[in-house]
């Protein structure tokens, strides 16, 4: 790992940096600015949760939107047609996002690599076939709308886009501490041995697929997070937060940033945000120019834009 | 002296001119926000209804109102999500004083909470989930295309009657628009006695028609479909492979056979009658010198997308026009969009009902072979059809929304 | 019984435009351990430059002919320019190949525009067959025999040439193949190029039918890499049993439960993978 120090001085003051800006910015930028930036922070913990199973365990989820949206339907089912208050309807769509990771989990953590990937895209798929069909439940295709706002639900004195923002912020904040600890915690440590070489972490005598099954039970769980936000956010539910389309977006934030970073994944996220908006102002092509941006990032950064100027790994 | 004097007065009076001259000239433009999907699958159907707006903007030389107007065009990627946060970007960022636009009824219905909340007037010229205009309106969204159940209610009783159709399989897209569509159709042809022997509902996605095909009996007097896009040009082509087309006869919704897929079709397409509010073959002399000039235009035959924007565009500025384009006072503005009834439309006269959906004319349309060109006849007309059909609206109301 | 042979028949149609497609991924995947996302943009790219070649020559045959050559080189240059930098690195291999996805869908946008077409059937093969009841289309008929045709020609390659056993050393071991004189670089592109060609021939295949429209390379995508998962991925046997295997499910499923349409296809996956990981004939 030594050749990963090469590179790293400016890491810190970038880190510091955007922390500022994340947190003065705001109230000098308008509505539809930090409208983007909480879409970034929000995104931004979903692809840092996809992060704990591609860079961290490597294993490379194609329907991580899945419990992203599973829970983001939580939310708006509970509070519309339940009319369940604030707190319930925030348990309630974690616990079924999380619920669900720990299911899936069972079918997914004994195959690995390219199989892996194609489970979890199977598995996705079924999860949006499941929300454009079960139409009682889920409004099908026009998906659920009137989602209460949050700001008043968690008792803020005032209500907008900066007082949201600065609630997904903190929420964002809570998320990226606890998922740093847990990738510097011994479990998170022997994560990446499994990701290095499973057969040795096996033969040193660890459960190999209990650990990963909890890392894809902890990732699906801080989705679940995101997918509450961004139902708040959106104030509706539709097919669309969970089908391969968001999911394959997803990993292109994770892979664009920087996986095995987590900042470079919010980097990631950000940068298809905003590129996306601003791009979309000016030409209809922007989903040329992402993919070019795409190649070319792979070809000059091929470990994400976070790990610039190192080498690669092997 | 007096010559000074009348000079200054002159001067003064120029000057004043001027001022007031400038004044009109110097209100700022009406910003017009625009979206619809212009990348990814649906791009087609989204550049169609741009086109129809652009056509009408260069008519009238992007002034309404004695003010310039100011078109921001955004791609809403047929996402709902997305299209959110275009809105917010066009209303919040770029300010604009007006919104049209939106393709899919799921995009539609994620902007209702959103445009109401900001007081915006917004036309929607394609969206055609019934409820926008039923149990679920708002004040600031105008409707200027159709509701999905619209033309299947008089297409039903026309079958019936005039058709002479007793029994019927419908095969649809399996979503809201699929299920209001047929809904409409089975209420009315239900109610004239007509039964319904089969629903067959295909996903989305579907590409090979060949299972539904072999489940439809070969006895029933008609098969319905309501299909759109490529669906509908893979349908067509396999009703004919599969030895269904001449045998029985083939209906269906209007974007079965809309000219936005019809010049991708053949032969197996002749022969099928369906429903819509527009026809790009309609004998009207407003509609023939749209569609040539669009046809000179785009090089393509208009569709009914194209004609949406093209009609959304003209209610929007008559309604400029007739606030003398104060479009500042948003609640003028949302009244006018609702009052106005422009003249010269494509596909002829029409008003908004109370609850802000268009009344107008339901074309029966028979695909037909003419100088080469397969084309939509009109063989009948509904005139002046209502959302709510024949039935009085509170008892419309009352009754669920049509689902499978 | 009408409507079971029928089923049968079209599932086998299914199978058979699932088997060109498939094969090639699985081909891909087995020398390479490159999962292709682009995959289905050679199937796209097939069918549109197929139609822009028949309706200017009025041939299907040219059209068919220039799209197979045209996308295998465009395969081969991607393989040669951009993929074999990453060659042991499977994550930056597919995180290419989504790059690639996003600009051919969009170029294919901006070239073709976003109306749908399809190509004209040719006129020997129009028409249906009718024994009784039982109406099934010529055309696809062909399809099944050509598929049928193409599979045996790549058995024979991969059993019977020494390419074929060049090939078969590199999927089942990369390093030992290398080690014993292969041109593993060389094997890789060459492969890489006959799959593209494979899945613009089944875009080819399928365009009288299923035709060519925006959003055709994410649709059969998932089908095709249920094939692969289900056969084994390398394994050229495996997709011939997965193809015909999801191609019946398909058909039946849709019919039998349309309630389940989004479901029957992956629930076998999910089931193949939970008990055997590495596919009906994959090598682990």
């Amino acid at each position: 790992m030594a050749e990963r120090s090469v590179g790293r001085q400016w890491r810190l003051p970038l880190v510091v940096l955007f922390a500022a800006f994340l947190l003065v910015s705001p109230p000098f930028l308008s509505a539809y600015w930090v409208g983007l930036l909480t879409q970034v922070v929000i995104l931004g913990i979903l692809a840092m949760s996809l992060d704990l199973l591609i860079g961290y365990t490597g294993l490379p989820s194609l329907g991580h939107a899945g419990f992203f949206g599973v829970a983001a339907y939580g939310v708006g089912i509970l509070s519309t047609t339940y009319h369940a208050g604030f707190w319930t309807s925030v348990a309630g769509g974690l616990a079924i996002g999380t619920g669900l990771a720990a299911l899936f989990g069972l079918i997914v953590s004994h195959v690995r690599d390219v199989y892996f990937l194609m489970i979890t895209m199977a598995l996705g798929m079924v999860l949006w076939g499941l929300s454009f069909r079960w139409i009682p439940v889920t409004g099908g295709d026009n998906g659920i709308s009137g989602i209460p706002r949050l700001e008043t639900l968690v008792g803020l004195p005032a209500a907008g886009p900066i007082p949201f923002y600065y609630v997904a912020l903190f929420v964002f904040a809570l998320c990226m501490g606890l998922m740093t600890l847990l990738v510097k915690s011994p479990f998170g440590l022997t994560l990446q041995g499994i990701r290095e070489h499973e057969p040795r972490m096996r033969s040193l005598g660890f459960n190999t697929w209990l650990h990963g099954y909890l890392s894809y039970v902890c990732a699906g769980a801080f989705a679940s997070v995101a997918g509450i936000m961004w139902a708040y956010y959106n104030g509706f539910v539709s097919p669309t937060y969970l089908d391969l389309t968001a999911s394959s977006e997803l990993f292109l934030m994770v892979t664009l940033g920087g996986p095995a970073t987590l900042v470079g994944p919010v980097i990631g996220a950000g940068a298809i945000v905003i590129l996306k908006n601003v791009m979309s102002a000016y030409t209809a092509r922007w989903l040329l120019i992402l993919g070019i941006v795409y190649i070319v990032t792979i070809l000059w950064a091929p470990q994400g834009l976070w790990n610039l100027g190192q080498r690669r790994r092997a | 002296m007096n010559t000074i004097r009348a000079f200054i007065a002159a001067l003064v009076l120029a000057c004043a001119a001027t001022v007031i001259v400038a004044q009109t000239d110097a209100r700022p433009p009406i910003k017009i926000g625009f979206m619809v999907p212009l990348s990814g699958g649906n791009a087609q159907n989204g550049r169609d209804i741009l086109n129809g707006f652009l056509m009408y903007l260069d008519e009238i030389g992007y002034r309404a109102g004695g003010r310039t107007i100011d078109l921001i065009v955004e791609d809403d990627e047929a996402i709902p999500a997305v299209g959110l946060t275009k809105a917010r970007k066009l209303i919040e960022r770029d300010e604009v004083h007006v919104m049209a636009g939106a393709l899919l009824s799921s995009t539609g219905y994620a902007l209702a909470p959103y445009i109401t909340s900001m007081k915006i007037p917004m036309v929607y010229p394609v969206v055609s989930a019934d409820d926008l205009t039923q149990r679920r309106r708002s004040d600031w969204i105008v409707r200027t295309g159709w509701s999905g159940s619209q033309p299947n209610h008089a297409f039903g009783e026309y079958a019936y009657r005039t058709l002479g159709i007793r029994s019927v399989v419908t095969i649809a897209l399996d979503y809201a628009f699929g299920w209001e569509s047929v809904g409409g159709f089975e209420r009315t042809f239900v109610a004239e006695g007509g039964r319904i022997r089969q629903k067959l509902w295909v996903p989305l996605s579907v590409h090979d028609f060949a299972p539904y095909l072999a489940q439809i009996p070969r006895d029933v007097d008609a098969v319905y479909a309501l299909l759109l896009g490529r669906t509908a040009l893979q349908f067509m082509r396999q009703y004919q492979e599969f030895g269904l087309k001449g045998r029985v006869k083939l209906i269906g919704g209007g974007t079965t056979t809309d000219e936005h897929v019809l010049p991708f079709m053949g032969d197996e397409a002749l022969g099928t009658v369906t429903a819509l509010h527009y026809s790009a073959a309609l004998d009207t002399p407003a509609n023939k010198a749209f569609a040539e000039t669009y046809r000179t235009r785009y090089k393509k035959v208009p569709s009914y997308y194209s004609e949406s924007m093209y009609t959304g565009g003209k209610w929007l500025v008559a309604a400029i026009n007739a606030i003398g384009g104060r479009v500042e006072d948003r609640q003028a503005l949302v009244e006018a969009l609702r009052q106005v009834k422009p003249e010269g439309l494509p596909r002829g006269p029409v008003e908004l009902d109370d609850y802000g959906n268009p009344i107008e004319n339901v074309y029966i349309r028979r695909v037909e072979r003419v100088n080469g060109q397969l084309q939509n006849t009109v063989i009948d007309t509904f005139p002046s059809v209502s959302q709510f059909w024949k039935y009085p609206p509170a008892e419309y109301l009352r009754e669920p929304l049509y689902a499978r | 019984m009408v409507y079971f042979v029928t089923q049968t028949l079209n599932g086998l149609f299914s199978a058979a435009l699932l088997f060109l497609i498939a094969s090639g991924l699985t081909l891909a995947f087995g020398v390479m351990r490159i999962v292709n996302i682009a995959h289905g943009s050679f199937y796209m790219l097939g069918v549109y430059v197929a139609y822009t070649v028949a309706t200017r020559t009025s041939s299907l045959l040219a059209g068919t002919l220039v799209a197979v050559i045209i996308v295998g080189a465009v395969g081969f240059l991607m393989q040669r320019l951009f993929l074999r930098r990453f060659a042991s690195q499977p994550l930056a291999q597919m995180m290419m190949t989504m790059g690639f996805a996003l600009v051919f869908r969009d170029a294919a946008l901006m070239i073709w525009g976003g109306d749908p077409f399809t190509l004209t059937t040719p006129g020997w093969l129009a028409g249906s067959m009718e024994i009784g009841a039982i109406v099934f289309p010529w055309y696809r008929l062909f399809v099944i025999a050509v598929a049928a045709l193409v599979g045996v020609g790549l058995w024979i390659i991969n059993e019977r040439t020494l390419i074929g056993a060049r090939v078969r050393a590199t999927v089942d071991d990369p390093e030992i193949a290398a080690a014993t004189g292969i041109n593993v670089a060389r094997l890789s592109g060459g492969v890489f190029a006959v799959g593209a060609a494979l899945a613009a021939f089944g875009g080819v295949m399928g365009g009288p039918i299923l035709g060519g429209y925006a959003g055709m390379d994410f649709e059969l995508l998932p089908l095709a890499f249920v094939v692969v998962i289900i056969g084994g991925m390398g394994s050229l046997k495996g997709a011939l049993i997965g193809a015909i295997v999801v191609g019946m499910i398909d058909n039946f499923g849709k019919a039998l439960v349309p309630e389940l349409s989004y479901f029957t296809l992956f629930a076998p996956m999910v089931l193949v993978l939970a008990l055997k990981p590495t596919g009906l004939y994959g090598r682990a």
